[in-house]
This record gives structure tokens, C-alpha cells and sequence, in this order.
């Protein structure tokens, strides 16, 4: 989550695209939340400006430009990978870069293609 | 200190008043210009909340959260610093604890928390943000710490961005050294904190840190925080940490007799292989998890799996967390080497609330007292037996609900104990506070007298001890030992004000944390932090000689003199003369 958030020039946990929390307590273990790149994104059909687009091999682009800041992309999402921005008050879209692949050091995170 | 854009970061200090349910922020830029944060900061601020002389479980005593520049913003940078008057000697006290703890106070906007007053009704507080809201904790009040935790996950937001520091039942009946906990496995153990929240009537504090803060010249932050990762992750320096965890001492300890057993009655403990990292490792280990900003995963749990007494094939699984403190306080101490029973002891610790290490000296004295006469089970209620790790449970449980005289005097220390019952030579304790694991020698004796936060992490001087022995185990004069008590202890006030998690100790060494610093915008060289640390560190010394503290007058227990440490009896005058050394070079600094 640093590590995404760092992408932005900042330091904390609010403009990450992946997410890690508790699955209930500590004791229970952790889940990680990322970005699967969909072939078919369901965030990008449910955007109504037209502001997500799906990408060639997975994914989304956000146009932060068109994006009126609805959320209806998060809710869209049913793995919850669509990240809110309460700054930008926009979604924060992974951009399956694999820049978190670097910092996991326990091989959680990987960034494969897939054809 | 050169003002940076950076210290306002961090120079916001959230103010709650329980008593009148308010809350405000001050500027103080100044005070982290100065003091940079952390332990620097807390201690300045306890300066100005507590007057000499108040009652620790009073409403004018306070409980300080600080955190520091690198605070969440490297690795490893994972503890907050609590600030407090301790309710077991009445002096100023610090304790620290990962989790999330860190981050979350960060990236909520603050440099530190200061909690005043007494609630009239149990309550907790929830600060998301620049929002503080006070809310009814009378459903709450009388849960362990567990269920706690798992309403409270439940009832606010902010999963995976916030802290949930609470009590069990020790801290509302205010047991003296009742903890903190804080993410299930992470505590402010030491020094009663617990007993101070207790008294306020604050059930837990739960902070969301869902911000963030811009990074001036991302290119050098990036270069040093790869770099430091890379020394966590991949160089020895953290190795022991994420693999065995901290249990990996005790073998060592047990082959050279430093690993405190039976109420210290050896250095040996005959079964010591029973309950080592390794075996840990091996047997029970099921998942390691890390504070949040750290690579490491010290965090060891282990699971147990137990049958339901009525039901055959009818399990529960619970996962406990196990450090190598733990295992000497109920494990070698008590004579327990159960694995199961051991890890049953610590859940049973935690779900109450209260500091494993008080515990375990004060039920290894209940122990040794029954075997000598001078308690029975009248007292205790159960018979104590070395070993018989059911009934120390039992005993634990007796703690918080304080059925007769005998248990309303435990809760207050063994010192209290030994006053009303007798058995002073045993009672290990120093300055009402009894101590961490290890029986090394001298120098260790010495730092837990010094030392502010009663922990062995204080100078690290068991390992002084150690390094001694391995190079012949020739004292050092004691005004050398003093220099290198000083040294160390004062360097850790850097660390412990930035503020790193001491595991972190190897990592962030100056050079580093003169690299870390400068990468967000501080000029500063090695001879300015290395001089803060030495003003920070007598600045605390000298508040608890205005409390009245008398380093000279702590009782060093008889016991240990006794029992052989690898360096042979520690010698008492030896001891008084390191101290009056330590405090020679305190007073002689000018204000």
C-alpha cells in the first residue's frame, strides 16, 4: 500500500490502489485486494461519463478529467478493488504497473500476463 | 534544528478532554523542531500536563500517544510511544506498541494525542480524522479485550486504515500493570497503562488514518527507503526477528544460566528445550504477521486446537502471539514447560489485559511463598504449584476479580505483597516494577534502575552483559560501564523519538537515520541527533528526580544477588556505583 501510495508523491495509505485488511481481527489473517484486470471491467460499464475505459489485455483507464466523482465503479466492483480517493473524491484505479510486486516480500503479490 | 516543511507534518496535537467530551488541536511546531517526536515530544508534553505529585489513577494524571518523523513513512518505523505516570511507582513511565497504532495516529494528521480527565461513564473514542466522537461504552464495559475488539471492528469504519487500542477487565478494575492492547497481538504492556485508561474510563480509542502526506523530493525518498527495506528484508540485520521471533533467545540464555527460572531461584531451566524458539517453531508456529509499514512479520502465532469437553470431534482454533518475554515470565519462571499450557497462560493474559511480565513475578512469588509457609491457599484460592499452569490461570482471573485481601494486595505489585505478607529477599522487583527476563549480570541490574520504561529494550544492557562474558567476563570499571549505559540509552531516545520499532535497531544505524531524515528536507548531522538523544534522556532522569525518584535507594532484591549470574553474584556495590556514575553525569549537565 506504501508503495502504491508513493506513486503519487505521498507517504500513507490513501492514494493506494491495493488494499490489505484483516479478515476480522488480527487472528483471523489478511485478505490483499487487488486489481485482476478483467477482461470485460464491470467498474468501466457501470461508469456513466464514459471516464473508465477497458484496456487492450485487461483492465481499466480512468480520465480523471470526465470522472464527476458518482462512485459507482466502486460499488460495481465485487472484489472491492476499486479504491476511493476522499481527497480527489475520484476512484484510485490500479494501473497494473507491478510496482507493489517489488515491495511484497513474501511473494503475496505477483504480476503475471495471462493471454 | 533546521525548520522544515516536514515537522509540520507532524506538529499537530489532538487534545481530548474526557471529562467535559471535548477536544481541540495546538500548534506545536516548535516543540517537534526541538524535540523531533516520539519520546522527545511525550516527555515535553508530560512536562507540561503533569504536575508533580498528582494520582496516577486521578484525573489529573494523562495518557500521551506520540509519534515521530519517519513514523509510517519508512519501514519499520511502526511504534507509538505512550506517556504516563505509572500507577505501580507513581513516577513518568513510557511504554510502545506497534499494530497499527503508528500509522494510524500519522496518517490521521497528528503528532501526538493527549487524553486528559475522568469520563463520568465508561466510554469510548473514535477519531477519524480531524472528527473526535465520544461514544457510550456501557455495552462494552466488563468485556475482555478480545470481544472488545471484535465489536468495535464491527460497529466503526475504516478497515485496514485503523487502530483499536483497548482494555480488558484488568485495566477497568485499574490491576496496576493492566495493558494496552492494540491489533489483538501488540500491547502497551508495561507500567500500567492500562490501569491509567481504566481510570478514566475510556474503554478503547479507535483512530483512522486515511490520509496521507506529500513527500517533497520523492527521487532520495525513494532511494533510502529501498535501501532501508532491502537492509530489513534481505540482510541479517532483522534476520532473528522473522524467523524464530524473539524466542530464539532462550536457548542461549538457558546454556550460559541468564534464563530466569523458578522466581530466579537458576539460571537454568531443566526443561528450557521444551518451550524454545524452535520448538515453538516446529510445533505450534501458524502464522506470522507484521505491523503495519513493516517487511518483518515478527508477529509469531501460534494455534491451539482444543476439543470441546462435552462434544467428541468438536474442535476450536485460536491463534496466540508468543515472544520470548512471555516465555521466561509464566514459562521458565513458573516452571511451566506445557507448550499448550503455556500458550493457554498467555491467551488468558491477554483476554484480561494485563503485562505479562508483573504477572509472572508476582505469581512465581505467590509461588515460592506458599512453598515457604507464609501464604496458603486461603489466599490464593488455588494451591500454586510450579508447573501447574490450570491453576496459575485460575490465579490470573482472581487478579481482576479481586475475591479477598490477598488478591486486592496483588494488583498493586509484588512489592505490595512482600510489604503485608513478609518474603522481601524474593520479591523481584525494582522501583515497584518488576523486571524483564534476564539474568546476565550487572550492567543489566543496573539499566533496570536507570531505565524509564522498566524494559530490557531501555540500554539493551543484557547484551552488554553477554558481550562481556564472551570476552572473558572482566568488568568494566564502573564508571565505563556508566559511559556505555548512557550511550546506548541515549541513542535509543533518536530512535524511540523518530519513531522506529528497536528491532530496527541494526537498520537504522546514524548514518542512516541521518540519511532517512535528510531525504525529507532536515540538515542535520550525527552530532545534532546523537546530542538530542543525551538531552532527551536526562531530561526524563531528571523529571522523575523532581517526582522524588532516589536511584540510589532502589532496593536491588536479595534473590538476585544470590543466584549466580553468568558473570558470577552481582556485586551490590558494584551496581551503586555504575548508578551513582549514570546520575553523577545527569546532574552535572546544567538545565
Amino acid at each position: 500500500m506504501l508503495a502504491c501510495t508513493s506513486r503519487f508523491g505521498y507517504a500513507g495509505l490513501n492514494k493506494s490502489a491495493v488494499k490489505v485488511r484483516s479478515l476480522g481481527g488480527f487472528e483471523r489473517g489478511f485478505q490483499v485486494i487487488t486489481c485482476r484486470a478483467c477482461e470485460d471491467p464491470p467498474c468501466a460499464r457501470a461508469c456513466p461519463v464514459d471516464a473508465l475505459s477497458a484496456k487492450e489485455g485487461g483492465g481499466v483507464t480512468l480520465d480523471p478529467n470526465k470522472c464527476i466523482g458518482c462512485g459507482y465503479c466502486v460499488d460495481a466492483c465485487d472484489i472491492r478493488a476499486v479504491m476511493w480517493d476522499s481527497e480527489w473524491m475520484k476512484p484510485i484505479i490500479c494501473v497494473v504497473c507491478g510496482y507493489c510486486v517489488n515491495f511484497c516480500p513474501h511473494g503475496v503479490l505477483a504480476l503475471e500476463g495471462v493471454r | 534544528m533546521k525548520m522544515t516543511d516536514w515537522v509540520k507534518t507532524l506538529s499537530k496535537v489532538l487534545y481530548i478532554d474526557l471529562a467535559r467530551k471535548r477536544y481541540w488541536t495546538e500548534d506545536k511546531t516548535d516543540m517537534f523542531d526541538r524535540w523531533m517526536g516520539g519520546i522527545g515530544v511525550a516527555t515535553q508534553l508530560y512536562k507540561e500536563e503533569v504536575p508533580k505529585g498528582v494520582d496516577p489513577l486521578g484525573p489529573d494524571n494523562v495518557a500521551i500517544f506520540a509519534v515521530g518523523p519517519l513514523s509510517g513513512i519508512y519501514p519499520m518505523a511502526s511504534k507509538t510511544v505512550a506517556a504516563f505516570k505509572s500507577p505501580l511507582n507513581g513516577y513518568f513511565a513510557e511504554s510502545h506498541a506497534g499494530g497499527r497504532s503508528a500509522s494510524a495516529v500519522r496518517f490521521a494528521g497528528y503528532g501526538a494525542l493527549v487524553i486528559r480527565g475522568v469520563s463520568d461513564r465508561p466510554i469510548y473514542v473514535v477519531i477519524d480524522c480531524e472528527k473526535v466522537r465520544f461514544r457510550d461504552a456501557g455495552a462494552l464495559w466488563g468485556m475482555s479485550s478480545m470481544s472488545v475488539g471484535r465489536v468495535l471492528r464491527e460497529v466503526t469504519e475504516g478497515a485496514g486504515f485503523r487502530t483499536i487500542m483497548r482494555i480488558g477487565r484488568a485495566g477497568e478494575k485499574m490491576v496496576r500493570y493492566a495493558s494496552v492492547i492494540t491489533e489483538t497481538y501488540r500491547h502497551f504492556g508495561r507500567m500500567g497503562l492500562g490501569a491509567v485508561l481504566g481510570s478514566k474510563k475510556l474503554k478503547a480509542l479507535v483512530v483512522m488514518g486515511r490520509g496521507g502526506i506529500k513527500i517533497p523530493n520523492m527521487k532520495p525518498y525513494r532511494e533510502v527507503y529501498r535501501e532501508l527495506w532491502e537492509l530489513a528484508v534481505k540482510s541479517p540485520l532483522a534476520k532473528k526477528y522473522h524467523d524464530l521471533g524473539t524466542p530464539e533467545n532462550v536457548l542461549p540464555l538457558n546454556e550460559i544460566g541468564a534464563l530466569p527460572t523458578r522466581n530466579f531461584t537458576s539460571g537454568k531451566f531443566e526443561e528450557a528445550d521444551e518451550i524454545s524458539g524452535e520448538e515453538f517453531a516446529e510445533n505450534t508456529l501458524a502464522r506470522r504477521v507484521a505491523c503495519s509499514v513493516c517487511p518483518v512479520a515478527c508477529v509469531h502465532l501460534a494455534a491451539i486446537r482444543e476439543e470441546y469437553e462435552n462434544e467428541k470431534y468438536f474442535y476450536k482454533t485460536t491463534f496466540i502471539s508468543y515472544d520470548y518475554e512471555p516465555i521466561y515470565a509464566v514459562g521458565s519462571n513458573l516452571g511451566v514447560s506445557d507448550r499448550f499450557g503455556l500458550l493457554k497462560i498467555f491467551h488468558a493474559l491477554d483476554t484480561e489485559g494485563v503485562d505479562v511480565i508483573s504477572t509472572g513475578v508476582i505469581l512465581a512469588w505467590s509461588t515460592e511463598a506458599t512453598e515457604k509457609g507464609i501464604i496458603s491457599e486461603k489466599e490464593t484460592l488455588v494451591p500454586l504449584r510450579w508447573g501447574d499452569w490450570i491453576n496459575y490461570i485460575k490465579a490470573i482471573h482472581y487478579l481482576t476479580e479481586q475475591p479477598n485481601d490477598f488478591y486486592a494486595v496483588a494488583v498493586r505489585g509484588v512489592e505490595a505483597l512482600a510489604s503485608k505478607y513478609g518474603g522481601h529477599n524474593y520479591a523481584i522487583s525494582f522501583n515497584g516494577v518488576e523486571p524483564a527476563g534476564y539474568h546476565t549480570g550487572p550492567l543489566f541490574i543496573s539499566s533496570l534502575i536507570t531505565g524509564s520504561r522498566h524494559s530490557h529494550l531501555d540500554a539493551g544492557a543484557y547484551s552488554m552483559d553477554q558481550k562481556i562474558l564472551s570476552s572473558g567476563g572482566k568488568l568494566p570499571d564502573p564508571a565505563k560501564a556508566a559511559d556505555m549505559i548512557i550511550e546506548e540509552d541515549a541513542w535509543r531516545q533518536v530512535l524511540n523519538s523518530l519513531v522506529i520499532c528497536l528491532f530496527a535497531r541494526g537498520v537504522y544505524s546514524k548514518g542512516y537515520v541521518v540519511k532517512a531524515l535528510n531525504a525529507l528536507g532536515y540538515g542535520l548531522g550525527e552530532d545534532h541527533i546523537t546530542k538530542l538523544g543525551w538531552e532527551i534522556y536526562a531530561d526524563k532522569q531528571r523529571i522523575k528526580i523532581d517526582e522524588g525518584f532516589n536511584p540510589l535507594s532502589v532496593r536491588i532484591p536479595e534473590r538476585l544477588l544470590e543466584t549466580p549470574t553468568p558473570l558470577g553474584q552481582v556485586s551490590e556495590q558494584y551496581v551503586h556505583k555504575v548508578i551513582e556514575e549514570i546520575f553523577n553525569r545527569i546532574s552535572k549537565k546544567k538545565r
